[in-house]
């Protein structure tokens, strides 16, 4: 007997059921939402930083830095274009981007733009 | 030479200094003062003044054997209440002397202590207090704050998301741990134990934490972000209450809890240096504050017990919603929470703020959003509280119609799509039913969460409203 109530689907061992963060509950961002936020990030006037890493490997405090944080840099096109880079030449990684704000020494912006293995 | 005189003088004659220059080592102390019929206001304030540092009813010959004109404190001004002519506003000056350092203690027992029952008022409220930048930095303050507390906890770029444990009472360990997994793998970053849990029979303290650790480890491993469970340390005696303290951080737990007002400031401050040293996050219940802060004309206003707080050390506390079922006024709310948060608050008579509060380089707490708050209430939270600021939602996710983990789903999609809308440049408080009732078409836990709580509000006007809007 049904009685509207669903069973919650998540799954310790399953990779779908692991969260990354901020807007990770949402369903993907697309490239129109990607740009929006970059934009936000810029307005603030934040420091963009990319930063990748294998499924596996998500919960580490540190994934791998890609190059070094884009100081000074505030076009939303050229941020997007070094995450494109990014994801291009790593394959499988989940891909995040940061808008990081020095005098505070914190991020006021972290999002996964790329979730690793999802994209075929 | 000054000589004796013995017998009993106007406390104006010595505590009122309308010519006083504040310095800025002084502590400076707003009261709201309703005197006794006849007595005068720079009368008052000046028993005030006096009472409240080093005068007493009568003159005494041991005065002449120190230096009173540097040890005393002073009323140097007094302010209509705009609007009350029952009352008024005393500003008293206490050089810093008057304190021990580090001691939020030593000023409360002063500036809160046999003045308040003084007969010639007939009632007397701390509104303010300015502590003066060195004294603060003699007091440990948070120890953590909200930028270490992000890189402990992994959270970034959005408030956090909590949970009170409910039934608050009753429920056995076992019990109360399945309640915590549920909330945690739904997506929240913390749950809590209710303020008056403690060790009771039928959950003794240990049995609780063992159980809670578990459930946070599984929530981790199964969603790969980072959990902790507020475990509440309050207890009988300080010995107690670190016995359970070292034990939390026996089992990896990353924060506890501590109810600063009923246990007592001595504790609190014992606590904060402990949390300090063995690196532990530590939240902050207020249980007791309403019988303190409540009455507009006659206790301690919570913007005083905010600034105690922060330099006792917590590294969350209660600000109230403004939005939920406990009292709390939006501008008197926005004015605490700066409070808590900044690194320097200007004077800000709007926001009940009487004086500029330098914190130096003391870190800042996050305030704590609990009390009757669902999910449609939570574009109004983004829009008053900004990211620094933990949202907690008991019954809001724990009455969810399928359980506490789509309760704790439909709340942490309703946050990120309000965090998203927000960046995107909209008006979240006024869109909010737009961005709520979009995000909920791809989570049917946010779309079953808006039915149920549909309409539910508490719309209850403020007790103690600022006296800038009473008027």
């Amino acid at each position: 007997m049904e009685n509207g109530i669903r069973d919650f689907p998540s799954r310790v061992g399953e990779q779908a059921s692991k969260r990354l963060g901020t807007f990770s509950y949402l369903p993907p961002l697309d490239a129109a939402a990607v740009e929006r936020q970059t934009e936000y990030l810029v307005r603030r006037g934040l420091t963009a930083m990319i930063e990748h890493v294998e499924p596996e490997r998500a919960t580490a405090r540190y994934w791998y830095m890609w190059k070094l944080p884009l100081f000074g840099e505030t076009d939303p096109g050229a941020i997007r274009a070094e995450v494109d880079a990014c994801i291009r030449a790593n394959p499988g990684h989940h891909v995040r981007l940061i808008g990081f704000e020095p005098k505070r020494q914190t991020q006021l912006v972290a999002f996964v733009v790329e979730r690793g293995g999802t994209t075929p | 030479m000054a000589t004796y005189d013995a017998g009993v003088k106007d406390y104006a004659q010595t505590y009122w200094e309308p010519d006083y220059e504040p310095k800025d080592t002084d502590l400076l102390a707003c009261f709201k003062i309703t005197p006794q019929e006849g007595v005068p206001r720079e009368e008052a304030a000046a028993a005030v003044a006096a009472e409240s540092s080093t005068g007493t009813w009568t003159t005494v010959w041991t005065d002449l054997l120190t230096d009173l004109d540097y040890y005393k404190g002073r009323a140097y001004r007094v302010e209509d209440v705009p609007g009350d002519p029952s009352c008024f506003y005393a500003f008293v000056a206490y050089p810093l002397d008057l304190f021990e350092e580090g001691s939020v203690v030593n000023v409360l027992t002063s500036l809160v202590g046999n003045v308040f029952g003084f007969k010639a008022i007939r009632a007397l409220r701390l509104e303010d207090v300015r502590f003066p930048l060195h004294y603060v930095l003699t007091c440990g303050g948070p120890p953590n704050g909200i930028i270490v507390e992000r890189d402990k906890m992994d959270k970034y770029g959005r408030p956090l998301l909590g949970c009170t444990i409910k039934p608050k009472l009753g429920l056995s360990g076992k019990n109360y741990g399945r309640a915590v997994y549920e909330c945690l793998r739904g997506g929240l970053d913390f749950t809590k134990d209710d303020e008056n849990v403690n060790s009771q029979p039928f959950m003794r303290w240990r049995d609780r934490f063992e159980n809670v650790a578990e459930a946070v480890k599984l929530a981790e491993a199964e969603t790969g972000e980072r959990k902790g469970h507020y475990l509440n340390v309050t207890a009988p005696t300080v010995e107690d209450m670190y016995e359970r303290a070292e034990f939390a951080k026996e089992l990896g737990m990353p924060i506890i809890m501590h109810d600063f007002l009923t246990a007592g400031f001595t504790a609190n401050t014992s606590l904060a240096n402990w949390c300090r040293r063995n690196g532990m996050l530590l939240h902050i219940h207020r249980a007791m504050h309403a019988v303190i802060d409540r009455n507009p004309y006659h206790g301690i206003h919570f913007r005083v017990l905010v600034k105690c707080l922060r330099l006792s050390g917590g590294d969350h506390m209660h600000s109230g919603t403004v939005v939920g079922k406990l009292e709390g006024d939006r501008e008197a709310t926005l004015g605490w929470i700066d409070l808590m948060r900044e690194r320097f608050v200007p004077e800000q008579r709007s926001r009940g703020i009487f004086f500029d509060q330098d914190f130096g380089h003391m870190p800042g707490l996050f305030p704590v959003a609990s009390g009757g708050i669902h999910v449609w209430h939570i574009p109004s939270l983004v829009a008053i509280f900004g990211d620094d600021a933990v949202f907690q939602f008991g019954g809001g996710t724990l009455g969810h119609p399928w359980g506490n983990a789509a309760g704790a789903t439909a709340n942490r999609v309703a946050l990120e799509a309000c965090v998203e809308a927000r960046n995107d440049g909209r008006d979240v408080e006024n869109e909010g039913t737009e961005i709520l009732t979009r995000a909920a078409k791809s989570s049917p836990e946010l779309a079953a969460a808006l039915e149920t709580w549909r309409n539910i509000r508490f719309e209850y006007d403020s007790v103690d409203k600022l006296d800038e809007v009473a008027k």
